[in-house]
């Protein structure tokens, strides 16, 4: 009895703990997006005077620091769905070909792939910028997707491809037989096949260019370029600068990716067993 | 096995060209050329202009005189040595946690995944913020509650590289936790029930039952974090910004602060290459392991 007590007395102190280290930065955030700007310097666990003040400066502009924010929303938005909309284009592409023609190159394609998919971006991030500059793609999203492309791709492919094993190949062959080619078995068949993975994919893409900072710093300059990350990281080197507001834009940024996310979750717990794992 | 169903019907069939091998691999070509393409104009091309601006001695003269350079490179060690083995570790002791068959546990681990879930600049700035010596919430509550004036967590290099180590975990913690508990709920469950009748405690279950299983993920999922460790950019430049006096760098903001810093490409590009020699061995043992992972059944 006492032995029970003390072993779920444990696990809820455990809990506690977990809690309030994992959501303390979080609350912080919130804490603050409804502190008055005036009234940051004081670290209190909650405002004095609350208020949501904060979110109508940003919605309407007011503030310097954020005098594009729906521009820069838009910016984050786009990126986000043109890199899903690629990388799933270029991804389920390769995928069938390497998992489903069987090419005599298709294990060279796909350890190629893995090996992008391992280097960590910023290891690239110098000779990209460079390329990018001769592209012609500087201050361009254009040149922010296609940074996200490059580097969700391969992991796309991955998972993918690992998913698609678990498809009946004898429907391919079915097909075949009735005579359909190649473009007509990959949409009419593999591709409603492979639709979970689907989900999982285009939501890692869009979750990741969506939270891509160094790319985008690198890249974009303008103010009317920039994505909403460059701009919040814009505060680090200034510490008068509105923190409220840029708490506020946090809290405003991190809610569609979560909501995002625990939407599909289920999927994405697909996914990622399907592929092996990535952060 | 490939797409020619039986020779003789293709020969036959005037619509298959002789060698329908050929077909096979026109195909092929056009459904990797997308990808083929953005390999050869995104990667290839920026991997061997990186080669190439490698070959500059000058740079890797300059770079080995630097003492920030080292200092860099001591702090990155640190960084991959204490903050991948107690992400891992504590991850490992959590997932036995999040493992537990209680709607609670389950209720606590879908908040516990936030971290990962929410985007990365605004969290680390929210926790800049907290972090701030004279107006953070973390040393006015050390002092209202302990009477303890806090340390300048971000402006002393001692507290700096922990701070990013903790933001490192925070961030990351939850990721990999999740992987263990995914690993552990794969263990079948007579092997429990045989050390159970065997008598076992807790302690010898998880070290001739769990961890014996959990070992081979375990390992894979600490080079994974390894390697991705090294490339974390964001927990450094956005909390310290590699300050005071570049002496919280890592390779990562290193090459950075010289490639545009100091508009000095080259001595950029040798800071990223002068993690190879632990990035490639990582990266062939993963390739290995993850391509023979894929091919057991």
């Amino acid at each position: 009895m006492i032995r029970r007590l003390l072993y779920h007395g444990g696990l809820a102190a455990l809990a506690a703990v977990l809690l309030v280290w994992t959501l303390l930065p979080l609350f912080h955030m919130l804490v603050l997006s409804l502190t008055p700007i005036n009234a940051i310097f004081v670290g209190k666990l909650w405002p004095d005077q609350p208020t949501v003040a904060n979110y109508g400066i940003i919605f309407r502009e007011e503030n310097h620091y954020l005098g594009h924010f729906w521009r820069q929303l838009w910016n984050s938005v786009f990126v986000a769905a043109m890199s899903c909309l690629i990388v799933l284009s270029v991804a389920t592409l390769a995928s069938y070909a390497i998992g489903r023609l069987k090419l005599r190159f298709g294990p060279l394609v796909t350890n190629l792939s893995l090996v992008t998919y391992l280097i960590p971006a910023v290891f690239l991030a110098v000779p990209f910028y460079q390329v990018i500059a001769e592209y012609n793609l500087l201050d361009s999203l254009w040149g922010l997707v296609f940074a996200v492309v490059t580097f969700t791709t391969p992991y796309a492919i991955w998972v993918l491809r690992n998913y698609a094993d678990s498809v009946p190949y004898e429907l391919d062959e079915a097909a075949m037989v009735d005579g359909a080619t190649p473009w007509q078995i990959f949409r009419l068949v593999y591709l409603p096949l492979i639709r979970p993975a689907m989900l999982a994919i285009g939501t890692f893409a869009s979750l990741h260019a969506w939270n891509e900072y160094l790319y985008a710093f690198l890249i974009l300059s303008n103010e009317l370029k920039l994505t909403l990350t460059v701009t919040l990281g814009l505060f680090r080197s200034d510490d008068s600068a509105p923190w409220s507001l840029l708490m506020a834009v946090g809290v405003l940024y991190s809610i569609p990716p979560a909501a995002l996310y625990y939407a599909v979750r289920k999927y994405m717990v697909t996914g990622l067993t399907a592929g092996g794992v990535k952060d | 096995m490939t797409s020619r169903p039986i020779p003789a019907k293709a020969a036959a069939d005037p619509g298959v060209r002789p060698g329908g091998l050929s077909t096979d691999a026109a195909w092929g070509v056009f459904f990797l050329l997308p990808y083929c393409v953005v390999f050869m104009l995104f990667v290839v091309y920026p991997i061997g202009y990186a080669a190439w601006l490698a070959t500059d001695k000058a740079s890797y003269v300059k770079l080995f005189d630097d003492p920030i350079y080292w200092r860099t490179a001591w702090n990155t060690l640190v960084f991959l040595v204490v903050g991948v083995n107690l992400k891992m570790i504590l991850a490992l002791f959590l997932s036995g946690f999040f493992a537990l068959p209680y709607l609670w546990v389950r209720i606590v681990g879908v908040l516990f995944i936030l971290p990962w879930a929410v985007p990365h600049i605004p969290s680390i700035m929210s926790i800049r913020w907290m972090l701030n010596s004279e107006w953070g919430m973390i040393n006015v509550l050390l002092f209202d509650l302990f009477g303890i004036i806090g340390p300048t967590w971000l402006t002393d290099p001692r507290y700096g590289l922990g701070a990013i180590i903790v933001v490192h975990i925070w961030k990351y913690l939850p990721f990999w936790t999740m992987i263990l508990v995914a690993g552990r709920m794969a263990i079948p469950r007579d092997l429990y029930e045989a050390a159970m009748i065997d008598g076992t405690g807790p302690v010898q279950r998880f070290r001739f039952v769990t961890f014996p299983q959990l070992k081979a993920l375990f390992l894979t999922s600490t080079m994974l974090t390894t390697i991705w460790s090294l490339g974390d950019f964001n927990s450094v430049y956005l909390l310290t910004g590699g300050g005071p006096g570049d002496r919280t760098n890592t390779l990562a903001t290193m090459g950075i602060r010289y490639a545009f810093r100091q508009a000095d490409f080259k001595a950029g590009t040798v800071t990223m290459v002068s993690a190879l020699p632990v990035l490639i061995p990582l990266v062939i043992l993963l390739t290995c392991r993850l391509a023979a992972n894929r091919r057991r059944p």
